[in-house]
């Protein structure tokens, strides 16, 4: 190594960790503040003083039935959309897409209304019911399909294969790769979700945990060591799913970005 | 048997298409309807024309946050992309200790944004919190951050005996310290998407200018900008978009019912949420949402304009 490039090196480095410092001391200084003054007894507080455990719980259940129903539905939709010709096929994806044109909050007033209209305000299906259709991950289950030769589809068609049998049987294990990253992404944005959760529930037991964090904060404004006990046990879930699929995540995020 | 073939592909988007419609298109398509309408905490009574319209003109709150919504745009987008450019140009290529830079770089990311800002607030915070106990201990003035008021532009002019009023005051700190907290959050993701568009320039076009004794920023400006356009132009997109949509930041870190410091926060989808969920006035909360719709779309075709001119799609 030339010393050119060893100083070339250095600087980067340099450079680098002086970034990674400032992305990581935000999280040091929660975990350190969260273990003042009462240490691990802040946790306990915490947890205690409004119901998280059953924040935790609700996040649970609205993260794991949005997600299988994203599943579900996009991986129907996108073998439709990817194998099969009919008339129609083209609008219909375009009617999908164009609504992803338009961002969440444009439609959230009228979304309540809808809600409100189906008596769902305030249950666990105004959580759940609306999210178990994602058109993004319908879009890249499509684009992911369609790399699969469609002969395939008509020999095993022919051949007195089912529809679903060919879905479970061929395309479904040719897509692991995709369907992770399906996954990983719709469990991230559930879990993370907030402004949706915020409206459309009101009681304290179908809060989730976004937003009974948000209230805590509300309530314990100066009560900085419990906050970021919250917040540490809050973060801690994404956090360990991170770590262990951090190669996987950031290769999805990465590829969901680049566009054909 | 027929039939049934000929019905199994709508059978199969079916689920999907009904959570699509009646989601999305649906309120979406109402959005523009109640826009006309009186919509409010007494129910609908009819359709009023243009007058929601016409009442956000005259809003000065409605301006406010426009006028807070670009600033953090304008702040934020920029150095949303020269910060994680600049790191992306670095992890470039083989490195000791690459992919955990970007590890940490992406765990803002993935937190969720509520606790992000519960735990920057914390930071922020002028009696207690670490920024200001930094500042201090440099014989810096310890500020308000997050309840300051003052335009970042008035705070450093007023030492030199300048005081710009109104919007040449710029920005408030508040809302300026919000902007950090939203760089820091997508540098990760920004940082992620040039790395793979900077690793998909193909290393001849480097080897080449290095044969024709190019220097760094002669390389940079003449193959590496010109060749990651499509990536820049995807994250200038992007993050317009991110920007505009800005909510659980200022909903957690400049709580209701202000939207910070005289408003000073108060960004255009903050204020949409108020007049929807606080005073419960669907008509007019439609109505902000349709031109924070227009302005998204319009936008969005300018960019593509120019991007269409700019932008090198080549092989």
């Amino acid at each position: 190594m030339t010393a050119r490039t060893l100083a070339l090196n250095t600087t980067k480095h340099f450079f680098l960790i002086l970034g990674g410092i400032v992305m990581l001391l935000p999280f040091l200084w929660m975990v350190n503040t969260s273990l003042q003054q009462g240490g691990f007894g802040n946790f306990v507080e915490a947890w205690t003083k409004v119901p998280f455990g059953r924040y935790f719980i609700n996040t649970l259940i609205v993260t794991v039935l949005t997600v299988s129903g994203v599943l579900v539905t996009s991986c129907l939709a996108a073998y439709s959309f990817a194998t099969m010709r009919y008339r129609g096929r083209d609008m219909l994806f375009l009617l999908f897409l164009s609504t992803m044109m338009v961002p969440q909050p444009v439609y959230l007033a009228p979304s309540y209304v809808i809600l409100s209209k189906l008596g769902w305000i305030n249950t666990y299906l105004a959580l759940i019911v609306p999210w178990t259709a994602n058109v993004f991950s319908i879009f890249l289950l499509r684009q992911h399909f369609r790399t699969i030769p469609i002969s395939l589809y008509e020999a095993a068609i022919l051949d007195g294969c089912s529809r679903l049998k060919y879905l479970w049987k061929v395309v479904l294990p040719l897509s692991k790769s995709v369907i992770i990253t399906v996954l990983l992404f719709n469990i991230i944005g559930s879990w993370n979700s907030f402004m949706w959760p915020l409206v459309v529930t009101h009681s304290e037991n179908l809060r989730v945990l976004q937003v009974g964090l948000s209230y805590f904060n509300q309530e314990q404004s100066s009560n900085f060591h419990l906050l970021m006990a919250a917040s540490t046990f809050s973060t801690m879930p994404l956090i360990i799913l991170f770590i262990a699929a951090q190669k996987r995540i950031v290769a999805s995020y990465s590829r969901s970005g680049i566009k054909d | 048997m027929k039939l049934r073939s000929r019905l199994a592909p709508y059978v199969y988007i079916l689920p999907a298409l009904i959570i699509v419609l009646a989601f999305r298109t649906l309120p979406i398509l109402s959005s523009f309807t109640a826009s006309f309408t009186d919509y409010d905490i007494g129910g609908f009574h009819g359709f009023i024309g243009f007058d929601n319209y016409a009442r956000m003109l005259s809003d000065a709150r409605f301006w406010q946050s426009v006028v807070n919504t670009l600033y953090f745009v304008i702040g934020v987008v920029p150095a949303g992309i020269i910060i994680p450019l600049f790191l992306a140009i670095l992890l470039r290529g083989k490195l000791a200790g690459k992919s955990f830079y970007r590890t940490i770089y992406f765990l803002p990311v993935v937190t969720s944004a509520v606790a992000i800002s519960v735990v920057w607030a914390w930071l922020y915070n002028p009696e207690a919190g670490p920024i200001n106990q930094i500042i201090t201990l440099f014989g810096g003035e310890p500020l308000l951050w997050l309840r300051e008021p003052r335009g970042v532009f008035e705070m450093l002019l007023s030492p030199l005996g300048i005081h710009p009023r109104g919007i040449l005051a710029g920005p408030s700190l508040a809302l300026v310290s919000l902007m950090i907290v939203s760089v820091w959050k997508s540098t990760g993701y920004n940082t992620v998407l040039f790395l793979a568009g900077l690793e998909n320039i193909p290393g001849t076009y480097y080897e080449a200018a290095k044969l024709d004794g190019a220097g760094t920023w002669g390389t940079f400006r003449n193959i590496t900008w010109p060749l990651l356009s499509p990536t820049t132009y995807y994250v200038l997109i992007m993050s317009t978009i991110i920007s505009f949509k800005t909510f659980a930041l200022v909903y957690v870190m400049t709580p209701p019912p202000g939207g910070g410091p005289l408003g000073t926060t108060n960004v255009i989808v903050f204020y949409l949420f108020q007049k929807a969920f606080d005073r419960f006035d669907i008509g007019y909360a439609s109505a902000i949402s349709v031109f924070l719709f227009l302005v998204l779309l319009s936008l969005t075709v300018i960019q593509r304009k120019i991007a269409g001119r700019k932008v090198h799609y080549g092989s």
